[in-house]
């Protein structure tokens, strides 16, 4: 089981958790809504619930609760920048199925 | 697949929800946009990697250009190429022609209309249309940055910018397609980009000298809320006088002719260049081309200096009123924040740190702190943090009416915290009066003829009662936006009026700084003129009840009787236009005397009319 960070995105994460202040790293995970099923959710952590998982990857803490780990297994999380628009981006090999702006997914 | 970006724990958004917020700087020279990625607040840049877009917007027959490419052709096209528009925001024709030294513009009225147009290639376009371009571009820029439609805007105004003005900025935005969900005041906003929320407890003063306003803010912090505790400044004064006491000084020098609007325009670019230099070394060399000649000339930073210098002082003036209005000594302060571009003349920070006997803060670019600030604050209302920062603002002139005589009533005090309601009961001030004028006005002074009409209405209806029986409530209301309502309420019948305060005109430059200043000096002349009135008005109320009566009960009064109140009531009336409160109070209070023994009487021959016909017995 295993969840990554590419060098860019971890180094952005880096100046975002120094900038905010606070923080024990990035929390990721899934939740069900949208139109294709299923949305990533990318927050800051400020705790560590007794089930989450936490991968370390280039220094930062990646925070994952259970459920969300069995959707996000083998994911990379990329900062990229499209045009003027930056942001972060999941590379996930669970994925079937998106919808058309991949905002929301199925597995 | 969607960029996304980091929330805050717990505030992640349903996909296709997300709420983008903009901070948007609206300003003289330049503007910005900025928005909060992943917990930061930034501003955003175009294609070519600028922050600063020039507040510029040129027309051509084909399209319409904002930006650099615009101020470039500024000196090739000048009618046609609009800068600086947001001078304009709220004005009429009037004020712009009696204030502004050099029109380059072909302005003109429409019938029925008293929002001046500005004549372009395309037709003839208002200020709030131009500012609207200028918007388009930057909501443009945002939703491409951030990858979606823009839920909601804050736009920054001076802290001095009257109900006209902010009505102005808010028809631009909406023209824009652009959702305001506030107007902050610019240096509010960037005492939040300071992230001076995050102390205690404290006094932040925010200069903010920028293109074409100055603002001095005093704040004051106490458990994490901001309270702006005072404001003054100038809507004319900038870095804009800085190029133009500098264009002004090569004209003499360089014996230019200036009648040209490109050549107007080309010596303003070379001085604002200058001006530019001079930040960083101790001369700079202007050369001039016109035609084939070419001459040069070069301005030292002391020469520099000496121009500049009043302007600075005018501002250090405005410092120190803001002081005084808070109530505050120097010694209070614990911070000045810098903020505008003009900040970056080397005497304006000497000048400020001699004046506070404190190193201002400059650790953010001053041209990006106010937008930065606005997208926090937008972020805020748009709802994408869990806790928010509460923010109270103040209303920069006091507001009130007009009551007999030509005098002001005031109902909000300047300097008060908005939003705001106040009310105030009025009364008729003839018997059977059945409509109250209500006039808004606006300003410090005792006078109505000193002070700045904003409105007028009416209250009709009022049921025909004997002077000062009704009741009249007058509702004044600012709300966070600073845009005043105001209603009129007649209790015993309900029957009321209101009226939204947009009014036509915005103040013309200088005209506050000039409004508060005429206050202090004037207020000793100010008080001898409200006694002066109120003794007129009493002298007229008393003339006229004392006619009416002996209209009605001249008969109980013998010849001679009569002769001697004729007499003193010709006194009255022959001191009652004269400059002096004091004559007239006398001979009211003479008068008084006079008729005592006619009150009497006209008393006594009451009460028997009312006894007449009944007996002892019904009376006990």
């Amino acid at each position: 089981m295993s969840i990554t960070l590419t060098e860019n995105a971890a180094s952005r994460v880096q100046s975002f958790l120094s900038h905010r202040g606070k923080g024990e790293g990035l929390r990721l995970g899934v939740k069900t809504s949208g139109c294709s099923g299923m949305a990533y959710v990318i927050e800051f952590a400020d705790v560590i619930e007794k089930d989450d998982k936490v991968f370390e990857t280039h220094g930062i803490k990646l925070i994952i609760d259970p459920k969300s780990l069995f959707y996000l297994d083998g994911t990379e999380v990329d900062f990229t920048k499209e045009g003027l628009n930056e942001g972060f981006k999941f590379n996930n090999p669970n994925v079937k199925d998106s919808c058309g702006c991949g905002e929301s997914f199925t597995v | 697949m969607a960029l996304l970006q980091i929330s805050e724990p717990g505030m992640s958004s349903v996909p296709h929800q997300h709420r983008l917020a903009i901070g948007i700087d609206l300003g003289t020279t330049n503007s910005l946009v900025a928005s909060v990625r992943s917990g930061k607040a930034e501003t955003l840049a175009d294609m070519h990697g600028q922050h600063l877009l020039p507040s510029v917007v040129r027309y051509t027959q084909e399209q319409c250009i904002v930006g650099q490419e615009a101020k470039q052709s500024a000196s090739i096209d000048p009618l046609n190429t609009i800068v600086s528009v947001k001078r304009y925001m709220g004005r009429s024709l009037e004020e712009i022609n009696n204030n502004s030294e050099y029109i380059s513009y072909k302005l003109y009225e429409k019938e029925n209309s008293n929002v001046p147009r500005f004549i372009t290639v395309t037709g003839d376009k208002t200020a709030i249309e131009i500012s609207s371009e200028i918007l388009k571009v930057l909501k443009q820029r945002a939703e491409s940055t951030l990858g979606g439609d823009i839920s909601g805007a804050v736009i920054t105004v001076p802290a001095y910018f009257d109900d006209a003005q902010r009505q102005a900025t808010k028809d631009a935005a909406a023209l824009a397609g652009l959702k305001v969900l506030r107007l902050l005041n610019e240096p509010t906003a960037a005492a939040l980009a300071y992230g001076l929320d995050t102390g205690d407890e404290g006094i932040q003063v925010i200069y903010d000298l920028g293109g074409g306003t100055f603002d001095v803010s005093i704040l004051h912090l106490h458990k994490g809320i901001f309270e702006v505790m005072s404001t003054a400044g100038n809507t004319a004064l900038g870095g804009d006088d800085f190029d133009q006491t500098i264009a002004m000084w090569l004209i003499e020098q360089l014996q230019i002719e200036t009648q040209d609007a490109g050549i107007q325009r080309q010596i303003m670019n070379l001085a604002c260049q200058a001006k530019q230099a001079l930040s960083n070394k101790d001369s700079t060399e202007i050369t001039f081309a016109l035609d084939d000649k070419e001459m040069s000339i070069c301005l030292t930073k002391e020469i520099f200096n000496t121009l500049i210098s009043p302007l600075v002082d005018k501002t250090l003036l405005a410092c120190r009123r803001a002081l005084r209005d808070a109530k505050l000594k120097v010694d209070d302060v614990d911070n000045i924040v810098m903020v505008g571009g003009s900040t970056r003349v080397p005497l304006v920070r000497e000048k400020i740190a001699d004046f506070f006997n404190t190193q201002p803060l400059v650790d953010i670019d001053p041209d990006k702190v106010v937008a930065i600030g606005a997208a926090q604050q937008a972020d805020v209302l748009i709802g994408n943090q869990s806790d928010g920062m509460l923010l109270l603002d103040v209303i920069p002139l006091s507001l009130g009416l007009e009551t007999m005589g030509g005098l002001v009533e005031k109902i909000i005090p300047r300097n008060t915290t908005i939003p705001v309601a106040k009310a105030q009961d009025f009364t008729t001030f003839k018997d059977g009066q059945t409509a109250l004028a209500v006039h808004v006005m606006q300003g410090e002074r005792e006078l109505v003829l000193d002070c700045r009409s904003l409105a007028r209405f009416e209250l009709r209806g009022i049921p025909p009662m004997t002077a000062g029986a009704a009741r009249i409530r007058v509702t004044f209301e600012v709300d966070t936006d600073g845009l005043l309502s105001v209603s009129a309420q007649e209790n015993t019948t309900g029957i009321s009026s209101c009226i939204q305060v947009k009014p036509s005109y915005g103040l013309s430059d200088n005209e506050i700084e000039t409004m508060l200043r005429d206050s202090m000096e004037h207020a000793q002349d100010d008080i001898i003129a409200r006694k002066l009135r109120e003794q007129q008005v009493e002298a007229d109320r008393v003339i006229e009840a004392l006619e009416m009566a002996l209209e009605e009960d001249g008969n109980l009064l013998s010849a001679k009787e009569k002769e001697e109140i004729s007499r003193v009531l010709i006194e009255l009336l022959a001191v009652k236009n004269d400059n002096e409160a004091e004559p007239i109070k006398y001979h009211i209070e003479k008068l008084d005397h006079a008729t005592q023994v006619f009150a009497q009487r006209r008393m006594d021959k009451s009460i028997n009319q009312a006894l007449s016909g009944h007996s002892v017995i019904d009376f006990e």
